[in-house]
């Protein structure tokens, strides 16, 4: 086990690193926007209001409220204090709610459909990428240019699809929202029915545009395996062919792996647009409001949010694959 | 080199990527020079019509010749058009209130359908459970069936000028035609017109031509910055390397997306052109081409020639140009077409979020996707407002995913079939 301390804790510095990066990325880039905020949120308070000098008050307590008129660097500390009170300041667009308060629930619903999709994705994608290889033939012909084409859709596209066809069409599952619109959350059959049904349309819009790229990138590894060398030897010995494709399956498997890591992101930026398209309660949607209400703690709260989640399962999957993979122990015993 | 253009061409997947790509960019370019409209003019009051062709009406009556065509089922067909399914099922409900048996009354069947109507109808009879509103709905009905039955023609009145009173102007038969030649206004929309009431078709080229170029130029911009800092980490290598390699490795896991969506922000809406959003996502998705080209030098570096070369006294810029690039080319093109692909989704992606460039000069497939979702086309069922932008989005990324697949096949021999 020894050899493995080095390895987690380099890939713990890492995210530490990358970490303290895009907290300061996300503090500074909404920042430098031009224009006002505060002078927004008063225009539309003070709507009618006719002296000139109560404006004025009412923008200085805001400015005071948000700190938006303080030097730079105070900004950053009262943000760090925010963050670590756990409150994320005030959101400019629904003031007087905390930023925390509204993420609250977005988060939940974020994490419940755009992980399991991209794992269950993951799994169906390689699968027919590893019988394609296998299989070739006709399965082959098939698959690829219909893989190509779905992981080259863009996920607004099959979220439309999906939802014109099946939602508006076939009236089999509801067009927008996580739960009936007439439900309050709590923990009755009825809203866990509604729950479920509103999730399928979401759920395999994201999962169908993963089989398809990951789908790809296997079947190319699985060639690439079928042709090494040591298949040909095993199949000289006389192995059993499922046993081979046994070890061409775990072979192709590591770097599908380190792929689904590094395409984490790009994935769940996808499934937040399709996210917006079904106005799903989730991040997709509140960064949505947020860019319309031009709140930038609310931005800047929900991009981190976003890139601690991409981080950890990032994180996650590199300390998995650590253990899956022999050649780091081996690398780490040096 | 030309050699190896004859290998690429011969591939049927690249052959294939490319033709469906140059037929999109043909389009793009010879469109605006037939149809040379405003593509953001605004031609329409209302929101999605639908496609067709639209002929105006007061064109069609004053054109300067009329023509008497005598067809058989002009009357039926005017009469099924006529006739909505609610109309009809209404009809299906009396007459089975009636007492006629429902199965032999078919809807779908205009000529039975009036036949029966005609025969048993009463505008007099009042069942027990219908409302009286429900028994004037039938009298109207009635009336309407008989006055598209007539077979008289329409007085055309106009207003005089200096009595005010209204004068027989012309007679519209029933049996009168034009020829859609000799009408002066005639508009076809082939894919309707959007939620602001613009040409759906027109817009859609342009935006296709804008998308494309914020593509190019996002792809252009990734794959440079990428080269340069793959060429200069791989080659020069120490400190040079490790200083990009951190930076490289920091923006690998930062998702691109979330940066796209800080950026964009961070520069406003009034400075938001097409081109801004292309450097921005130029600027955020590099990495990839950074990382792949450093490899590739890396293991470049210390091959014989280019060791020959730096013997021979060749600057660093002459070897990287005549004894690395050659052989990173295949790649570079490669990364170059993936990018132009997911530049465009990426615009898409921004605009959907409300971050796309704005809205008033140009419009982008983004753009327009954004406005049919925001009109909740998807919904309404006005199909011409979203589908035909997908299907573009599809077209192009598609092809050029092809392409590259096509491309792949021939530099990696390792997966050809």
């Amino acid at each position: 086990m020894k050899g493995y301390r080095k390895y987690f804790l380099n890939k713990l510095l890492w995210f530490l690193v990358t970490f303290v990066f895009a907290f300061i990325l996300n503090f500074i880039l909404p920042r430098l926007m031009p224009g006002d905020p505060v002078a927004a949120i008063v225009a539309r308070l003070a709507q009618g209001m006719s002296n000139t000098t109560g404006v004025q008050a009412i923008y200085q307590q805001y400015a005071d409220l948000f700190g938006t008129q303080r030097p730079m660097l105070e900004q950053f500390f009262i943000y760090i204090r925010n963050v670590v009170h756990g409150d994320f300041g005030f959101s400019f667009s629904q003031y007087p709610r905390t930023v925390a308060d509204t993420l609250k629930s977005a988060i939940g619903w974020t994490v419940c459909l755009q992980f399991p999709a991209i794992i269950v994705g993951w799994l169906i994608g390689n699968t027919l990428g590893a019988l394609a290889a296998y299989l070739k033939g006709g399965f082959d012909k098939v698959l690829m240019p219909v893989s190509i084409f779905v992981s080259n859709f863009p996920a607004f596209g099959m979220a439309v699809i999906l939802m014109v066809v099946f939602g508006v069409g076939l009236k089999w599952f509801p067009t927008s929202g996580g739960y009936g619109f007439d439900l309050i959350p709590n923990f009755s059959w009825t809203f866990i029915w509604s729950v479920i049904i509103h999730y399928q349309l979401p759920f395999w819009s994201i999962v169908l545009i993963a089989i398809g790229g990951q789908a790809i990138g296997m079947r190319s590894m699985s060639i690439y395996e079928l042709n090494a060398d040591y298949v040909k030897y095993s199949r000289f010995l006389g192995i059993k062919d499922w046993k081979i494709v046994g070890y061409v399956f775990r072979n192709a498997m590591l770097p599908q792996v380190t792929g689904l890591a590094l395409s984490i992101g790009t994935m769940v930026g996808g499934a937040l647009v399709a996210e917006i398209i079904f106005s799903y309660p989730g991040l997709g949607t509140t960064l949505l409001h947020a860019v319309m209400g031009q709140d930038y703690p609310l931005i800047s709260a929900s991009t981190l949010i976003i890139t601690v989640m991409v981080l950890s399962a990032n994180f996650i999957i590199e300390i998995l694959y650590g253990i899956i993979d022999p050649r780091i122990k081996a690398a780490q015993a040096d | 080199m030309k050699h190896t253009l004859r290998q690429v061409f011969h591939s049927g997947k690249f052959v294939t990527g490319f033709s469906i790509f140059m037929g999109l960019l043909l389009i793009v370019i010879i469109y605006p020079l037939i149809i040379t409209d405003a593509p953001l003019a605004i031609i329409s009051q209302g929101t999605f019509f639908p496609p067709g062709i639209y002929v105006s009406t007061y064109d069609s009556i004053y054109s300067p010749t009329t023509y008497t065509l005598m067809l058989d089922d002009a009357a039926a067909k005017r009469i099924a058009n006529k006739l909505s399914n609610e109309d009809r099922l209404a009809m299906q409900d009396w007459l089975v209130k009636d007492g006629i048996p429902e199965n032999e009354i078919d809807i779908a069947n205009t000529a039975i359908l009036l036949d029966l109507w005609g025969k048993n109808f009463d505008p007099t009879r009042q069942f027990p459970e219908m409302t009286f509103a429900k028994v004037q709905y039938y009298r109207r009905l009635d009336a309407s069936l008989k006055g598209i039955l007539s077979t008289e023609g329409v007085i055309i009145a106009a207003n005089n000028a200096q009595t005010g009173t209204l004068e027989q102007i012309g007679t519209v038969n029933q049996s009168d035609y034009v020829n859609l030649n000799k009408v002066a206004n005639v508009r076809v929309l082939p894919l309707g017109t959007d939620n602001f009431g613009r040409d759906v078709l027109t817009e859609l080229i342009r935006a296709t031509g804008v998308s494309l170029q914020i593509g190019v130029v996002a792809g252009t911009i990734a794959t440079l910055i990428g080269l340069i800092l793959g060429l200069l980490a791989g080659y020069i290598g120490g400190l040079v390397d490790d200083v990009i390699m951190f930076i490289t490795n920091l923006f690998t896991v930062i998702p691109g997306f979330v940066l796209l969506i800080l950026l964009s922000f961070s520069i406003g809406q009034e400075k938001r052109g097409a081109v801004t959003i292309a450097v921005v996502i130029g600027f955020t998705s590099w990495v990839w081409t950074a990382r792949a080209v450093r490899s590739q030098v890396v293991s470049l570096r210390n091959r014989d020639h280019v060791n020959l070369s730096k013997l021979s006294g060749h600057s660093i810029v002459h070897i990287i140009v005549a004894d690395i690039l050659p052989y990173i080319a295949s790649y570079v093109v490669m990364a170059f077409i993936l990018q132009i692909s997911s530049g465009i989704l990426a615009e898409a992606g921004l605009s959907i979020l409300g971050l796309g460039p704005r809205t008033t000069e140009v419009p982008t497939l983004g753009l327009m996707m954004n406005w049919a979702m925001i009109y909740q086309a998807q919904i309404l069922g006005k199909w011409w407002a979203y589908f035909p932008v997908i299907v573009t989005i599809a077209l192009i990324t598609f092809s050029l995913n092809l392409m590259n697949t096509g491309l792949d096949q021939v530099f990696n021999p390792a997966l050809r079939d």
